[in-house]
């Protein structure tokens, strides 16, 4: 299934709802056209909602390692919500469970940023 | 071991679509030779980095260049060959991404999630002068322990 995102605002923060997949190709370019769009709007606390992304791939690990510093280097934080199981073992296998700030609670997410 | 050998080959032309294509053509033929659901998952991945590797690395995207899949079913295996059009590497030249400086990179996990996916892997020096992978992953219900690790049993390629 190809990647969908939508956003909403969540007090200070965008949370994006991502469903399919992030692979090479589309999914990993509406990704990165997502985040930079919101953090050309100054919109640079960022939820990425992972609960629907059942696949992805080293293209898809390497948008999420570029959307993370980047919105970093715009001065913003970018979590992770709702991991499914795969891409939960892959963040651990690649060891970058450790770099991002993962949540299973959307509101936890949400007071992260405060 | 069994006495019926299988082998499939395909050419792909160098470009995104090929990835999807070679990734599901692996996993039917995977999901026929009996492996389960994880396995298959890890192998259709494998296929995937493999077929980017080429794509990307070792054709550098180039529409003139060809990726060569080939897929072998012996007896006790299911062995995957993933040829490029480049000028090859090796494994040695590959950063760890696991290292400290490489964590955040955006790139370089292909090889690493085949290593990890996967009972064997190597990459030789193919016939077209570019980079081939070849992997293999043991068939389900034989008796194979600890065959769910990180093999990296060299084997020659075609």
């Amino acid at each position: 299934m190809p990647l969908r995102a939508t956003h909403r605002d969540a007090g200070q923060a965008t949370v994006v709802d991502l469903s399919g997949k992030i692979t090479l190709g589309e999914g990993s370019a509406l990704l990165r056209k997502t985040v930079r769009g919101l953090l050309d709007e100054k919109r640079i606390h960022i939820v990425l909602n992972l609960g629907d992304v059942d696949y992805i791939d080293s293209s898809g690990i390497g948008e999420l390692v570029s959307a993370y510093t980047t919105a970093k280097g715009r001065g913003g934080e970018l979590k992770l919500l709702h991991l499914t199981k795969k891409v939960h073992d892959l963040l651990q296998l690649t060891k970058l469970y450790t770099v991002f700030d993962v949540y299973t609670e959307e509101s936890a997410a949400l007071n992260s940023f405060q | 071991m069994g006495t019926d050998p299988k082998h499939l080959e395909i050419t792909l032309e160098t470009q995104v679509e090929s990835v999807n294509l070679a990734e599901e053509m692996c996993i039917r033929v995977a999901e026929a030779a009996g492996f389960g659901e994880d396995d298959c998952y890890k192998i259709g991945m494998s296929v995937r980095e493999g077929v980017i590797n080429a794509f990307h690395y070792g054709n550098q995207e180039r529409p003139e260049k060809k990726i060569h899949l080939a897929v072998d079913l012996t007896g006790d295996k299911m062995i995957i060959h993933v040829l490029d059009e480049g000028t090859g590497f090796t494994l040695a030249s590959v950063p760890d991404p696991l290292a400290e400086e490489n964590l955040l990179s955006t790139s370089g996990r292909g090889i690493f999630l085949m290593r990890a996916f996967m009972d064997e892997f190597d990459v030789v020096a193919g016939r077209t002068g570019g980079a081939e992978i070849v992997m293999a992953k043991k068939l389900p219900l034989q008796d194979n322990p600890g065959t769910n690790g990180q093999g990296t049993s060299p084997h020659q390629g075609a």
